[in-house]
């Protein structure tokens, strides 16, 4: 082996640190991974009840987080390639719809469980507690696996702001984009989890 | 061995291309829903969980350039995947054993 690129001035390992990211993401998905093996084990013991429990959710409301979700994932994907030809202003203008896109998604799920809570359909109402039990491990999971997933979105959404900021002072650019290819793919593992969840939840009733 | 630059070396993927999965996507997304007012509950699961993986796939190796870039990548993710199915199996012949 020889070395032959000596005009590096800066000790920087692209390709690391995408691996790195990607570990992360893999511990992500195992987490998901394991709600979701909960899910199906008392899908499986509590047929009857997941379907009549899934029936009550809005699928329009998930049909629209899938749209606006799959949307995003394409604006922050066009993103990394603006910023790798060099287009600044492009690429910002994606990263914001991005960053609109999570708080749009995040008001629709506020409008979605106000309205479940509203209806007392949440663990520890009095309504709750008169459910069949497998309609109550469905809403348990039902909660738990949009709510853990709608943080993800918050954090990602997060994330964006600081890499747009980034790309705004120029710490971001066409030679140096790990840092937005990296936000990028945690928002596409938000968008992945997701493809799974709006089936398991909301249409297979 | 090739040494190559692992910081200049890098496919840019066009935006039309990445446009066309989105549209991919969004059929379907339509697809996965239209189906799921057809009232065949097994017919529904399987066609749902189906649909499911081929949006995720597209997402892993396109959007998230899974295809474009290091082959050690999509070899480790493709392991991950294979963890998770292996503890979906597991638990599913010890829950329908018992």
């Amino acid at each position: 082996m020889e070395h032959t690129h000596v005009q590096h001035t800066e000790h920087r390992d692209d390709h690391a640190d995408k691996m790195g990211m990607w570990l992360f993401l893999f511990t992500e998905l195992l987490l998901f991974g394991g709600l979701f093996l909960v899910y199906s084990i008392y899908r499986y013991m509590n047929q009857e009840a997941f379907m009549a429990a899934g029936a009550h959710l809005d699928v329009f409301i998930g049909t629209l987080n899938t749209v606006i979700l799959i949307t995003s994932s394409l604006t922050v994907a066009i993103s990394i390639s603006a910023i790798q030809n060099g287009n600044k202003k492009l690429a910002l203008n994606l990263l914001y719809f991005t960053i609109f896109c999570a708080l749009l998604f995040l008001v629709n799920k506020y409008f979605e469980w106000s309205a479940k809570i509203g209806h007392d359909l949440y663990p520890g109402s009095d309504l709750f507690k008169t459910l069949p039990p497998g309609e109550g491990l469905f809403y348990l999971l039902y909660y738990f696996s949009t709510g853990l997933h709608a943080f993800h979105v918050i954090v990602g959404g997060i994330l964006l702001a600081f890499v747009a900021r980034a790309i705004q002072k120029d710490e971001v650019t066409k030679d140096r984009f790990v840092y937005l290819e990296n936000a990028g793919l945690y928002w596409h593992l938000v968008d992945l989890i997701w493809i799974f969840l709006f089936p398991l939840y909301y249409l297979i009733t | 061995m090739e040494q190559h630059n692992h910081n200049e070396e890098h496919h840019v993927v066009p935006y039309w291309s990445h446009a066309w999965v989105w549209v991919a996507l969004l059929i379907l997304t339509i697809v996965t829903v239209a189906i799921a007012d057809v009232h065949l509950p097994m017919l529904t699961v399987v066609v749902a969980l189906l649909v499911a993986t081929v949006k995720a796939s597209l997402v892993a190796v396109y959007f998230m350039h899974l295809k474009f870039d290091s082959k050690v990548l999509a070899i480790m993710f493709a392991v991950t995947v294979v963890i998770f199915v292996a503890f979906m199996s597991v638990t599913f012949l010890d829950y329908s054993f018992r």
